[in-house]
């Protein structure tokens, strides 16, 4: 299985984006997948668009891309976050 | 070199009065600007990052909202706390117009990207315990708010002793 290539976006690129990184991090320790995560601001994903396998951000997306698009909210609010990181899995298994 | 958290009462508002999210983030960020903490561009700079990525949160029954933005605005390193009189309307963060009616609003001032990630975890660790939340949005007075965030932020390090 190739390694897959995760941006993590927010706005700013510093506060949710930070938290959300951390935690997809230790999605994939957990299970032992390889991954490569980039944090970005969500304006820089453009710039990646060709290499991405999934986009897991905490901002709105207008945009369609041609990768999977996750919202991460909730791992700044702890709702739903159970569902959230089963997504993002079925994605990095994938 | 990373600047040291600055966190007191002098940046923590209690029945803070505004009718918009923007009335609100205007008058911590011109609070911030008159400390020193954060340069004056952090005032528009906050209000245009709000439009355009809204940061209100959904947590339980005390809906919060942290608006932050580029580091460059930033002098030194700082959160401002906020317990609105009235809940204010904020844009869901990752929503196009859906509001939420936030009670408590952190302003985070963050000097570098991607490095404050224990306080941050932290800080969202606070948002996943109503109770706490419910604790701040009832304090009576700011000096209890500074010590139960210092606590729960782990920020008692930064400071020298009580004032």
């Amino acid at each position: 299985m190739a390694k897959k290539i995760v941006l993590v976006a927010c706005g700013a690129g510093i506060a949710t984006s930070t938290v959300v990184n951390s935690a997809i991090e230790q999605l994939a320790r957990d299970h032992n997948l390889d991954v490569d995560l980039i944090q970005i601001k969500i304006a820089e994903v453009g710039v990646y668009e060709d290499r991405a396998d999934l986009l897991v951000t905490t901002a709105m997306t207008k945009k369609e891309y041609p990768f999977p698009v996750i919202n991460a909210r909730s791992f700044l609010t702890g709702v739903g976050v159970e569902e959230t990181r089963q997504r993002i899995l079925e994605e990095l298994k994938k | 070199m990373m600047s040291k958290l600055f966190f007191d009462e002098s940046v923590i508002f209690l029945n803070l009065e505004g009718d918009t999210a923007e009335k609100v983030l205007r008058i911590m960020s011109a609070n911030l600007v008159e400390k020193g903490l954060v340069k004056k561009s952090f005032i528009p700079a906050i209000l245009k990052r709000e439009r355009e990525f809204a940061t209100g949160l959904p947590t339980g029954s005390v809906p919060v909202a942290i608006p932050h933005t580029d580091v460059e605005h930033v002098k030194q390193k700082s959160i401002s706390v906020a317990v609105l009189k009235n809940p204010v309307d904020f844009v869901v963060m990752g929503e196009e117009s859906k509001t939420i009616a936030v009670r408590l609003v952190f302003m985070l001032a963050m000097d570098e990207a991607h490095s404050q990630l224990t306080f941050l975890q932290k800080l969202m660790q606070i948002f996943q315990e109503e109770e706490i939340l419910k604790k701040i949005a009832e304090a009576k007075d700011k000096t209890f708010i500074r010590r139960l965030l210092e606590e729960k932020l782990n920020l008692v390090a930064f400071k020298g002793g009580d004032k």
